[in-house]
């Protein structure tokens, strides 16, 4: 189990990887969701993966998850929540700007 | 335990919070802020003074009542109360800058609440005694200065902030993977604990991987090389207050972060992190001032000496000696006065002449004298001139650096000296010697000195740094000697 | 969009199922899977169904609420609970909680958990309406 959701998390940070490197800008950040979804992931099978109970009290189970990673969890995805929603209306407000979403044309000019 | 530790976080979270209902009356605002920030710089000075005078000069706090290492503890030592008296110092006077300066359209689009967020994030991630805490306060601090960066939203800031997010996205990532596999090792996330366990551990392949990542992490925010591209042009978009906060704290807490776990968890193997930390100083230092050397426009090469500065901070941790490391600390405080000034003087300059490019100014200590003498007072202390603050701090730094026997990186420090004290003195002849090109007519006298009277203070305090160089040198071997013995850190959050 | 019926019947009746869902989540989550934000986002998720299904004009003069408001609010309270531990000389954010009988409710637990949660709650709503109508009226 722990294997398959390695390479999972592989597969996600080469495909993030691969985005980030595109030039339009909305797949950038398409990028960038991706590679904390691979990030959260990867806390979760650091914490260990295995049928065991849910970390709540009157389970009265014989062991239970760790639950500190899935606290970790709930706070990095509800700040990429927060980073995305903004990185989008930065995107957005860019493309209106700019009449562009290419990054090869939001180089900037050498003269400023 | 005192609950007095979270007030420097809470008092400029809450401020912010009620500022979002007073967005549309910038008058109250203003005032809100303004005594707010003042307050701020008190209880952080006082909390200095209350934790220099504890027993083991540590007050720490257990949130929520849940103990150490299970729930989050704040921990003040010397060494975070000094940062966050230096964060309040500069977000006082650049707010204060901000009132002259700042559009009053901006001031309506929540200026001030993500301003006092910013600093918040900040106190916030100096007096964390806990990892993953420092990411959530990193992270506060981080989208709060996405905030300010694209405030206004010029092309100009929208097109290179964008790339500033992205970056550091793909860093807090990267913190992420670095905090799993950190917590697969050693199972803890409280730093105090970490310190410990590292310790016990004795598994040095995995912990230098995972120490790199964090330097990776904190090179990325904190802008070494070769990670800081992302710095100048960003740092060049937003109004002069906003580059001013940025530059003199935002790497800053990159560096204090680097410091922090470089000193307390990552000490198994200073030969090999310490030694790459050097080798990254000195390619930092000697390709931030060349970047500088090559610039014309007055904001970007204070951008590119950030860079070059930073550098001088994490040679302090490369060399890692008590002297090397209170050099350290005595040039971040220098640091952090002397950059948050120069960068106001370049918004009072780009406030009168209506333009950052050198070339197109001149003349200025003719129609502007104070406005000069005092630039040249912070140049000369940024470029290392004595008396002034910035000589003391790199001769510790550069004398710690030959005891140590490490004279590739003297070499290095000493040739970067030279640069900056260049650049500095081309940006004095371009803008302030040659042929005025402002009339005597458009001399607004009144409002230069109100452009001048918030950084008065931060020039005093260059100034003052440099002649009290003793007790506050005293101070910064106090400081690192604090921070190179963990263990006392150690007891104090799990208390044995 | 044109007076679309069937959308309009269902999304009457959908959205009180759903947000009834979304507060019960709320106050399941002190002991039970749920809490303020996931809740928050079920509630948001409902007003965006009236805003998708009715226009945005017709939902503004129904619901003519500022969502910035609704952040400094929620993080007020989620901020007052945690002082006001402080203020009964416990470290910041301690929690309580006591078993109380309530009339028609029988046996609840109440705890200070639950006004930080409802703190989160209200927060979590304005930020993600704040986001959504922020893009759409831009459009418009």
């Amino acid at each position: 189990m722990e294997i398959l959701i390695a390479i999972l998390i592989g597969v996600l940070f080469s495909v993030a990887t691969y985005l980030i490197l595109t030039k339009s800008l909305f797949r950038v950040v398409l990028g960038t969701v991706l590679l904390s979804h691979g990030a959260h992931l990867l806390i979760l099978t650091m914490g260990g993966l295995g049928g065991k109970s849910a970390p709540l009290l009157g389970e009265e189970a014989a062991n239970y998850t760790d639950p500190l990673p899935q606290a970790l969890i709930l706070t990095a995805i509800v700040i990429s929540f927060g980073m995305t929603a903004l990185l989008l209306v930065m995107t957005y407000r860019t493309y209106k700007v700019h009449q562009t979403d290419d990054l090869d044309q939001l180089r900037g000019r050498s003269d400023e | 335990m005192s609950n007095f530790l979270t007030l420097p976080i809470l008092l400029p979270m809450f401020i912010g919070t009620i500022l979002i209902f007073l967005a549309k009356k910038h008058r109250i605002q203003r005032v809100i802020a303004g005594i707010s920030s003042i307050a701020l710089l008190i209880v952080a000075i006082y909390l200095a003074y209350a934790v220099y005078q504890s027993p083991d000069q540590i007050i720490t706090l257990e949130v929520g009542d849940w103990s150490a290492p299970f729930g989050i503890v704040l921990v003040a030592d010397m060494f975070a109360t000094m940062m966050v008296i230096l964060s309040s110092i500069v977000g006082a006077v650049c707010l204060f800058f901000a009132f002259k300066t700042i559009h009053s359209d901006r001031e309506k689009f929540y200026f001030y609440p993500f301003y006092f967020y910013l600093l918040t994030g900040v106190n916030g991630a100096f007096l964390t005694g806990d990892i993953f805490n420092l990411f959530v306060f990193f992270e506060v601090m981080l989208i709060s200065s996405y905030v300010l960066i694209v405030h206004g939203g010029t092309g100009y800031q929208l097109r290179e902030s964008f790339k500033y997010v992205v970056m550091n996205m793909v860093a807090s990532a990267f913190f992420l993977v670095a905090l799993a596999y950190l917590y697969a090792t050693t199972g803890t996330l409280n730093m105090a604990h970490l310190g410990e366990r590292v310790a016990e551990l004795g598994q040095e392949g995995i912990l230098n991987g995972v120490a790199i990542i964090f330097l990776f992490v904190f090179g990325a925010k904190g802008a070494l090389f070769p990670l800081y591209f992302w710095l100048p042009k960003s740092y060049y978009g937003p109004p002069a207050a906003i580059s001013a906060l940025f530059g003199g704290l935002l790497t800053k807490v990159g560096i204090y972060a680097i410091i922090r776990t470089f000193t307390l968890i990552f000490v198994h193997n200073p030969s090999f992190t310490h030694t790459i930390i050097l080798y990254l100083a000195a390619g930092t230092m000697f390709f931030g001032v060349l970047g500088a050397v090559s610039q014309f426009d007055f904001k970007r090469i204070l951008s590119f000496h950030i860079i070059s500065q930073v550098g001088y901070m994490a040679m302090g941790l490369g060399v890692f000696s008590p002297l090397a490391i209170a050099g350290a600390i005595y040039y971040i405080a220098h640091h952090i006065i002397v950059k948050s000034a120069l960068f106001l003087f370049a918004g009072a300059t780009e406030k009168i002449t209506g333009t950052t490019d050198l070339k197109k100014m001149g003349g200025l200590l003719k129609t502007h004298p104070w406005l000069g003498w005092l630039f040249f007072i912070s140049a000369m202390s940024l470029a290392g001139i004595p008396p002034l603050s910035g000589f003391f701090s790199k001769f510790a730094l550069i004398l710690s650096a030959v005891q140590e026997q490490e004279y590739f990186i003297v070499a290095v420090a000493l040739i970067v000296g030279v640069l900056t004290l260049f650049s500095m003195m081309k940006i004095f002849m371009y803008a302030f010697w040659r042929e005025p090109t402002i009339k005597e007519e458009d001399i607004n006298k009144k409002e230069m000195f109100g452009l001048l009277r918030p950084i008065i203070p931060l020039v005093v305090l260059t100034i003052g740094l440099g002649f009290l160089a003793e007790p506050i040198f005293t101070y910064s071997l106090g400081v690192a000697d604090q921070i190179l013995d963990p263990t006392n850190y150690i007891q104090a959050v799990l208390g044995k | 969009m044109k007076n679309n019926l069937s959308l309009h019947t269902i999304t009457r009746i959908a959205v009180f199922i759903i947000l009834s869902f979304s507060l019960y989540l709320l106050f399941a989550g002190h002991n039970n899977p749920g809490g303020g934000f996931i809740g928050a986002l079920m509630a948001a998720s409902a007003i965006v169904l009236l805003y998708v299904s009715f226009d945005l004009k017709t939902i503004k003069s129904v619901l003519p609420f500022y969502y910035p408001y609704f952040i400094a609010t929620g993080l007020i309270l989620a901020m007052g609970t945690g002082v006001s531990s402080v203020l009964f000389g416990y470290p910041f954010l301690t929690q309580f909680f006591k078993y109380a009988t309530l009339p028609i409710l029988g046996e609840v637990e109440l705890t200070t958990a639950l006004v930080f949660d409802i703190g989160v709650f209200i927060v979590v709503i304005g930020v993600a309406l704040l986001i959504i109508t922020t893009i759409a009226e831009d459009d418009a």
